[in-house]
This record gives C-alpha cells, structure tokens and sequence, in this order.
C-alpha cells in the first residue's frame, strides 16, 4: 500500500464533485421539511431524475436539456406524494416509501436501453488564469457549472429563509400549521410547492450522478444517496450552510475510501465501501444525542397532517 | 367544492374494500403501462394473475412457487406489522434478512460436513439471533440516543448488502468452488438443508414458520396486553404513555420481533430456494413485505392473503416476463403502484367526501 500516492489537492476537488449529488437532494428536502413535510422519497426522486436527466441528454445531445428534465422528472414524481399527503391526508411515511419503491422500478423500466451507452460530456469552466493557481486553482476553478450551482442554491435558500417574507411564511407553515392558516396562508398550496422544489433538486441530484459524477446509467445507481441526503438534513439541524459542511464531510469519506482502495489497502473492499454508510449513521447519533440542538430546531410540525376543518 | 369529513371511527366496511380497490386500480394503471410499452394488456394481466394458477401449461410449475415466495414476505411483513401499527418504523427489514441469513448459513457451515439431527434448529436460532442483532441496532440508538429509526434501519441495508458481497468473496467462500463468489449449496448438504416438505407444494420450513407467525400475531394483537399497548400507542402515543406504556420499551419489543422474523425469512430462504450465499441471493423481499403489511392492513390474516397476491405478481411477472418479454422491472413498478393506490384510497376508510355548500361557514 503507498498512501503517497493519494493527492490532497486531487482528493479536495474530487470531493466536491462526489458531494454535489448529495448536495442539491438535501437542500431541497430541507425546503420540504421547513414546511413541515417528511418525504422519504428523495431516493425515488433521485433516481426518476438520473434516468430521465441521462436519456433526454443522450437523445438531445445536450446535458444542459438533460437536467432541465431531470429538474423536471423530480418535481412531476413528487406531485404523486403531494397529492397523497396533501390532498388525500395519507401518511407520510408511508407515501415516501412508495415513491422510492416506485421511482426504483420505473426508473429501471425506462432505462432498459440505456444501460452502456456514454451521456454527452458537460464542459468544465476553465477560466484562463484562474484555474492555472496552484492548489486552490483545480479545487475552487476547475469544476463544472452544477457544482457552483449548488453552492449558489445553498446560499439562495438561506437568503430566502432567513431574509425573505416567503422563507417566513414556509417556516411559519412549518412551525404551526394551524395559525399559518388561521393568518390565511394557503397551507396545501405551500406545501405542494415546497414538495415540488424538493423533487426538482433531487432530480438534478440524481442526474448530476447519471450525466457527471459516474457518468453512465446503471440500475439503482443512486445506491442510497437519497436516504443518506435525508440523514444530512438532520446532521444540519435544519440549516442550509451545515447541509453544505455534511455533504461535503460524506463527499470527503466517499473520495477517501475510494482513494484508498486504489492505494491497495490490506482491507476487503465491501468493508472500504461501507464506510459511508456507518459514517452517516455515526454522524446521526452524534447530532442527535445532544438533544438539545437538534430536537429543539426540527421543525415543529414536521410530518403532522394538516386538515382544514373549516 | 368536495370536502373532506374526519369520520368519528375508519369504516369497517372501506377498511376492507379499500385494498380491493387498489388492487383493480392498480390492474387498470398496469394495463395502461403495459400498453406503452407495447403489450396487450388483458393478456398482460391474464397471465400474471391467471396463468400461474389456473393454466394447464403452467399451473404445475407456478403453484407450488405461490408458496415459496408467499412465506418470506409474510413472515417478514407480520413482523413490520407490529412496529408499523404502533408507528415504529423499521424499514430495514432487508437488511435483518441479509444478516439472519448470513449467520444461519455460517453456523450451518461451521458443521460441515458433519451430521446430526440439531444442525438445522441451531441454524434456525442463528438466523433469528442475526435477524435480532441487526434489529437492534437502530432500536436501541433510537432509545438511547434518540435517533431516527428510519434512517438508521434503512441505511443498515446498505451496510448489510456489502457484508453479504465481503462474506461470499470471503469468510464463507465455497472452498471447493473454483474460485467463483458464493457459499457452499446447501442443497448438497442434507442435515443443513431446508427442503421442500411436502412434495408439489412449495412448503418449505419457511411456510410453516409464516403460518405459524400468522396465528401467534393474531393471538396477540386480539387477546394479549402488549397487542393492545402497541394499537394504543400509535392511536395516541400520548394516552399510552399515561396507560403506563413504556415508549422505548416498545421500540426494542417491535424491532425485536420484526428483527427476529425477517432473520428467520432469510435463513430459510438461504438453505432452500436460494440454496447458497451469493453476491445477490437476497430478493428484496425486505421492501416488498413493507407493501404486504399496508396492503394487508397490518392485520395477521389480511397480511396472509396480501403475501400470496404480491407472490403472484412475482410469479406472474416472471411468466409475462416469459411469454411476452415484459421487462423485469416492469412489475417492481406494478408493486410500487399497487402501493400508492392504497394509499390514496385509504382516505375513504377514514374521511367521508361531502359537498361542501357555499353558505355553510
């Protein structure tokens, strides 16, 4: 094993490709749980996304058109759940689950023909001078579009929540459905909104994976990013720069791992390949321990049914 | 305007019709999909849900395998049932029937080649302690330090799927397999092994254990203290807790038995259908059993009758699959439709649809 073969600069700036992902599914069910809404089926959305995002960027020719599907695919998958919890008041938890199970056999179905084949590749912005520092220029200038605009995402969320009279109205929903409606706020309208911001980010999520970061179409490729973005959520407490600081921490193990079983470390590669796993679910406990910070930041009517009686 | 009205107590009547309903919905969607990619939908339905019971040519084949695929999602699905009702959430059952098969088999190989008649019932216990350890896990980080169960039982999934690929390219390689991946079979190995009992049945350990499963929840959900603490408790957690129900307790005892009864699925499913250990033995019987329990209403005879209709689809599926090359997941979708349909008209059980009149404030 030689360790000296694993590149910090390398290592940093394949991190932040690996987080994206991750990244942009967790920001929107950040959203969706500010509103008060659980939808466990980020995986589903995720990976409805990679293939759609995947198959419309192969038959146009164009990435950009493909995550514009993908975007689109995510939002479209989640208005089943909207519909379900929203307007038919089933259960959330329930319906989540759906979604995955559903998104996973679909997203199989349409990518049948797809398998093997190679998506059209996404440029890398390449400023002339910048990217030519040493160090910092492959970390911060030599990535692609998506991965500034997750960044950009996470900044915007924050702005519109902390700053905005509509991030004060979803986390008003969020917070207490019932006097939201009693202010007059269409609590439904919101919801379903929130949800549909959600789909769509898991969607990009998705084909971020499928057009990028691996770059192909392989069934279940998501292999659990949705669920691990749902557990970044909670790592978060509910705020949208600390999503940023999980996905990269999870980005970072997955790199690592993978870096260390090219270096040939004397360890069985499924136990290498789990780390990332039992690193999210260390992280949970840890942040949820301290049941202080995270209980008393989850928002209060997370997951509660919201039924007007009048 | 429709408007939706809280009924005082679910309807007895929807509370049945309903699964029904999402049966024949979900047959019209199916149709509808099966059409888009180019099948004839009445046969399409025809030959899942008809043909492998009733056609001459098939029927021989396909009905003893009712019952093999029938056993594990209803053992795996009674146990959910129990945390399902209480509103503990362990959606990892997958992952406890990777584990409990993973130690039955390894204490089945530990024997080899010797015999004796408490080889299998040792085996037995292993998979149901495996099943339990791995249950554990997100049980007790939930009581103790108060994390989600969902997260945690559904990532150990994950954890579990890559310890079933470590241990069939390693611990439990079959020595005399030529080096490919993959556990002895167990079909060579008699005193281990869980064959089919009655022949032309598909009634294998696994079936009888499910039935078995089936009679002990009924008993304790209609008759026992603790079936009436867990209904109570995810009615209203709150009375429960003043009934003197002891929440985290409760958590341990759900995972405990969902944990044991998927371990079980997997070990009996490991020394008989699968035969060995493999990279991909496991058949995601884990997440299709989620669909068993809320199709069966989480009710021991409703979960019955709903794991022999989603064997059926799996039996039937690999038939459409057969005759008119319907793709694989093609019928993974169908399930996860047949889910949302119930979902969406679970809402009947519990709300009446009312004309709301403008005047009325």
């Amino acid at each position: 094993m030689d360790l000296s073969t694993i590149n910090p600069v390398l290592l940093i700036a394949s991190l932040m490709v690996a987080a994206t992902p991750i990244m942009l599914a967790a920001i929107g069910e950040l959203v969706v749980e500010k509103a008060g809404v659980l939808n466990l089926g980020v995986e589903g959305m995720m990976i409805i996304g990679a293939i759609c995002g995947f198959a419309i960027a192969v038959e146009t020719g164009s990435p950009l058109l493909g995550f514009i599907a993908a975007a689109a695919a995510g939002a479209v998958l989640s208005l089943l759940f909207a519909f379900l919890t929203q307007i038919l008041l089933a259960n959330q938890v329930a319906s989540g689950l759906a979604l995955t199970l559903f998104g996973l056999g679909l997203s199989a179905l349409i990518g049948q023909s797809y398998a093997g084949i190679k998506p059209p590749p996404t440029p890398k912005i390449d400023i002339p001078l910048l990217s030519d520092i040493p160090v910092l220029g492959p970390i911060l200038f030599g990535h692609d579009l998506m991965v500034y605009f997750a960044i950009f995402l996470i900044a915007a969320v924050w702005a519109v929540l902390k700053y905005t009279r509509l991030g004060l109205i979803l986390r008003a929903v969020g917070e207490n459905h019932d006097a939201a409606h009693a202010l007059g706020y269409k609590v439904v309208r919101i919801r379903i909104l929130a949800i549909m911001f959600g789909g769509a980010c898991a969607g990009l999520g998705g084909a971020y994976l499928s057009l990028i970061r691996v770059p192909q179409w392989t069934e279940g490729m998501t292999a659990g990013a949705g669920w691990i973005a749902l557990a970044i959520v909670v790592f978060a407490s509910w705020k949208p720069w600390r999503v940023m600081l999980g996905a990269y921490l999870f980005g970072g193990v997955t790199v690592l791992q993978f870096n260390l079983q090219a270096a040939g470390v004397n360890i069985p590669v499924q136990y290498l390949s789990m780390s990332p796993y039992l690193i999210t679910i260390l992280v949970l406990v840890i942040m949820s321990s301290s049941k202080a910070r995270s209980a008393m930041n989850a928002p209060a009517a997370l997951g509660r049914i919201f039924h007007a009686t009048h | 305007m429709l408007r939706l009205e809280k009924r005082p107590v679910p309807s007895k009547v929807w509370t049945i019709a309903t699964p029904l309903l999402a049966v024949i919905a979900t047959m019209v969607a199916g149709g509808i999909l099966f059409a888009i990619l180019g099948k004839d939908p009445v046969e399409a339905i025809r030959i899942i849900f008809w043909d492998p019971l009733f056609s001459e040519q098939f029927a021989s084949y396909s009905r003893p395998q009712l019952l093999v695929k029938a056993g594990p999602l209803i053992l795996i699905a009674i146990g959910l049932s129990f945390g399902f009702r209480a509103g503990i959430w362990n959606i990892g059952a997958e992952g406890q029937y990777i584990i409990g098969a993973i130690t039955g088999a390894a204490v089945g190989l530990a024997f080899y080649p010797a015999g004796g008649w408490y080889i299998f019932p040792l085996m037995v216990v292993a998979g149901a302690f495996g099943g339990w350890l791995w249950a554990m896990i997100p049980a007790i980080l939930r009581t103790k330090f108060n994390t989600n169960e969902i997260l945690v039982s559904l990532l150990l999934v994950y954890v579990a799927e890559h310890i079933m690929s470590a241990m069939s390219f390693g611990l439990l390689r079959n020595p005399e397999g030529h080096g490919f991946p993959g556990s002895r079979n167990f079909r060579d190995y008699d005193v281990a092994a869980n064959p089919e009992l009655i022949s032309g049945t598909g009634m294998h350990w696994g079936v009888v254990a499910a039935f078995i499963a089936v009679i002990f929840a009924y008993v304790v959900m209609t008759r026992h203290i603790m079936g009436y603490q867990i209904t109570l408790a995810g009615q209203s957690p709150r009375a429960a807790r003043f009934g003197g129900v002891n929440p985290n307790r409760l958590v341990v005892l759900c995972f405990a038995i969902s944990g044991v009864l998927a371990g079980l699925a997997g070990m009996f499913e490991v020394t008989g259908p699968a035969g060995q250990i493999t990279t991909d033995f496991n058949q995601g019987y884990g997440f299709t059993a989620i669909i068993v329990a809320f199709l069966g209403r989480l009710h021991p005879v409703g979960i019955l009758l709903a794991g022999l209709l989603m064997a059926l689809t799996y039996i039937g599926g690999d038939l459409a699959q057969l005759m008119l090359s319907l793709p694989k997941p093609a019928i993974q979708a169908f399930q996860g439709m047949l889910l949302f349909f119930l979902l969406a008209f679970d809402m009947l059980t519990n709300f009446r649809i009312r004309l709301a009149k403008s005047e009325a404030a």
